[in-house]
């Protein structure tokens, strides 16, 4: 059974091998060269060519898109492909049951999906090491790995995703009992589970630290407006400690420690903005002193900048704990498709 | 060895094809005592008939006297059906052949020679009945 | 007599429409059945039943013994060949033959081979180039190199040209002749039939019409033709299978054991396709759309 399975199996498995070997070798050529950059230099940002930063978001996508890509390819067609073609009519009826024919077919290619995508993920990680999160002096920044554009492509994430996907497909493909339906519908839902995850439910995976900061010049990371004209409420949002935390609410709080907008006369500290015409001209009146002034006053009034936060170092548990709740997911997905096999297919 | 052939139109059944076959062919010394039959595997073989029906044939031929089988061997011919009982009719021969000669002076063609003999063979064959 | 299929009020249904009903039948060991009936009268059901490919939805069925596809060796006693004899148009002859020896523990590869020889098979040649007869043959291969105790084909030969049809045929009953294997085969086409079958199971609308060995079919079923009669005023022991009439006459196709001694019945014997017709013919009268003219 395990020959019948790769035979049908190898093209789809050449293809997928073939980029991934190939994306392999571009990550083992210039990979060398940014760790030793990473040592010789705190900035690497700054060290950085342009074709290093677009690598590096290379190494983004092909890694977000490769589970979706797996699980559209080789987990949709795993049993619809048999019943389009009336071909489980001969597979069926020789000396071997369903339950190991779906058996072997999942599961080598589960395990090869996960081997390709582990590996690539492996490859990427060890390539983005010293990039992640890495600072200019002066502006530009790479995402850390905290952040959900860069968590879901590092450390062992990816391997639920391709697993979770290729049984997705290989469930709907029984149930829709067509390739092109079952294609369909996996891509969507893949999609929208990749979405929803880092949205809802990753924060919650783990316990989030929170910290309750005063405000001053040097925590402050950066003044926003909200869109609803002039006179509307501003925003702070204030750093924390560690730039590679993942920071999931930032909220100026009142003194007994409910949620609120910052005070009226606030909006005076700030700098007004240059009459048009006026060119690059310096900044003139309101200074760093007299912001220093406005935030002893908000410090004085009782307003703190209340965080919620996953510390940078919340990195692996929250791996671990996303990966077992998609392989918990996969598993029950498989049971529905054997059932599903077994009884409703008769 | 024979061929047999199998006429699916005749309303005779198949079994009954064979068994007449291998009578003919003993009659006109096609096979001889001696001769093996065609195996059963060989017969459905061209044929594409039911073993069971050339099994049930030779059975019958079996039962007859005609034929023995041979278990692992095959199946071989005891008894023929010429004894030269064909020679032996040579006068009833000739007075064929000379009804046969009248039949086509009095200006027969072959059909009515034919229908000729048949209805009259029929109708002796009733009255012996 | 071992029967190779026991089949007791066996039944499937779908969601709106009944493929197969109150079916009971014991088709025996050792010998060629054939299944026949015009199309949608549930044949392909039925074999899908015996062969584990569909579960029943009402009564019960035994093949060789056991459940159908219930275990690995339940499957290894069954051999099948479905409609259009599916096989893996990418893969090679050669790799059939191979996923036969992978799959199936009873695999002889002595016939495999021999017989794909003497069918001229290219073993590299892909099933998907191959001509419909040689496929039907690749099929046959499969089915009959497994071993089994007994072989379902379904319409085998319903798209195949005659000489593809005949050669199939021969090398059908050539595995039969050497191997003793039960063959239980389905064809809508009767002619195919007569030749192979010596046991006949009839099929109409989703029921079993009749079954039995062929040579006591043909000798139990006759054709009676004389003066107009009510079909009321025969005797017991005479079914009537189907019945026309004109206004002086009526033709019935009966069946009986005993002797028809009627003087005013003109009998006749009927041929294997007349008998089936009859059945078909039957069957339709008893559906209640055509307006039955009543005898009085």
């Amino acid at each position: 059974m395990i020959w019948l399975t790769w035979r049908q199996f190898r093209l789809q498995a050449a293809a997928v091998a073939a980029v991934a070997v190939a994306f392999a070798l571009v990550l083992a050529a210039t990979g060398r060269r940014l760790a030793d950059l990473a040592t010789t230099y705190r900035d690497v940002f700054d060290h950085l060519t342009a074709n290093d930063r677009h690598l590096f978001y290379a190494g983004i996508v092909v890694i977000a898109v490769a589970p979706v890509i797996i699980g559209v390819f080789w987990g949709a067609p795993l049993v619809a492909r048999e019943l389009e073609a009336g071909t489980h009519r001969l597979a069926w009826t020789q000396s071997v049951t369903r339950t190991r024919w779906l058996a072997t077919k999942l599961g080598v290619t589960t395990l090869a999906a996960a081997a390709a995508v582990g590996l690539l993920t492996l490859a990427v990680t060890w390539w983005s090491q010293p990039l992640d999160g890495a600072l200019s002096s002066t502006h530009g920044s790479l995402p850390s790995r905290l952040t959900p554009v860069s968590f879901a492509m590092r450390g062992i994430v990816p391997v639920g995703y391709a697993v979770f996907a290729v049984v997705l497909g290989a469930t709907l493909g029984a149930v829709f009992r067509r390739s092109l339906p079952a294609m369909a519908v996996t891509l969507a839902v893949v999609t929208f589970v990749q979405i929803a995850v880092p949205t809802w439910i990753r924060p919650h995976l783990v316990s989030t630290a929170e910290q309750t900061v005063t405000f001053s010049r040097e925590k402050l990371d950066g003044i926003s407006i909200s869109d609803n004209g002039p006179g509307s409420p501003l925003k702070l949002t204030v750093r924390t400690g560690n730039p590679g935390n993942w920071v999931l609410s930032n909220q100026t709080v009142d003194a007994s420690g409910r949620a609120v907008n910052l005070p009226s006369w606030f909006a005076s500290c700030l700098p007004p903005p240059p009459p048009p015409g006026s060119g690059n001209g310096p900044v003139k009146a309101q200074g760093p002193d007299t912001m220093d002034a406005c935030f002893t006053r908000l410090n004085a009034e009782g307003y703190r900048q209340h965080l919620v936060y996953q510390p940078a170092n919340h990195f692996w548990p929250l791996q671990w704990a996303e990966l077992a709740l998609y392989l918990v997911v996969s598993a029950l997905l498989a049971g529905c498709c054997f059932w599903w096999v077994r009884r409703r297919l008769s | 060895m024979i061929e047999f052939s199998l006429d699916g139109r005749s309303g005779v059944s198949p079994y009954l094809q064979v068994v007449q076959q291998v009578r003919q062919a003993l009659r006109l010394g096609l096979l001889r005592t001696g001769d093996q039959l065609p195996t059963v595997k060989d017969v459905v073989a061209r044929l594409a008939i039911n073993p069971n029906t050339v099994l049930k044939a030779y059975r019958e031929l079996e039962r007859d006297g005609l034929v023995a089988a041979r278990p692992g061997v095959g199946t071989f011919v005891i008894r023929t059906l010429t004894d030269g009982s064909l020679a032996a009719h040579e006068p009833l021969r000739k007075e064929l052949r000379r009804w046969l000669a009248k039949a086509r002076l009095a200006g027969l063609d072959e059909e009515s020679i034919d229908a000729l003999f048949t209805s009259t063979f029929r109708d002796a064959q009733q009255e012996i009945a | 007599m071992t029967a190779v299929v026991r089949a007791t009020g066996l039944g499937k249904r779908y969601r709106r429409r009944r493929a197969l009903s109150d079916c009971t039948l014991e088709i025996p060991a050792g010998h060629v059945t054939g299944l026949v009936g015009p199309n949608g009268a549930g044949k392909t059901t039925l074999l899908s039943l015996a062969v584990g490919l569909l579960a029943p939805t009402s009564g019960t069925i035994e093949v060789c013994g056991g459940r159908p596809a219930a275990d690995a060796e339940q499957l290894a006693k069954v051999g099948f060949v479905a409609q259009d004899t599916p096989t893996y148009p990418g893969l090679t002859v050669a790799e059939h033959l191979r996923l036969g020896a992978r799959l199936n523990p009873g695999w002889d590869d002595a016939v495999a081979s021999s017989r794909v020889r003497r069918l001229g098979l290219d073993p590299e040649q892909r099933a998907g180039r191959l001509s419909g007869g040689q496929r039907a043959q690749l099929a046959l291969t499969l089915g009959l190199a497994k071993r089994p105790e007994l072989l379902i084909l379904d319409e085998p030969v319903a798209s195949l040209d005659p000489l593809a049809r005949r050669e199939f045929l021969q090398v059908l009953m050539e595995a039969v002749a050497e191997h003793e294997v039960s063959v239980l085969l389905s064809s809508h086409v009767v002619s195919d039939l007569e030749r192979v079958c010596d046991h006949l199971v009839v099929l109409v609308d989703s029921k079993v019409r009749v079954e039995g060995d062929v040579e006591s079919l043909l000798e139990s079923h006759l054709r009676l033709t004389g003066p107009r009669r009510d079909l009321a005023t025969l005797p017991a022991d005479q079914h009537v299978v189907s019945a026309s009439h004109t206004d002086r006459q009526s033709t019935l196709v009966v069946r009986t054991d005993a002797p028809v001694l009627d003087p005013s019945w003109t009998v006749g014997r009927l041929g294997l396709e007349d008998l089936v017709l009859a059945y078909m013919e039957g069957t339709r009268a008893e559906a209640p759309s055509p307006v039955m003219e009543v005898l009085g």
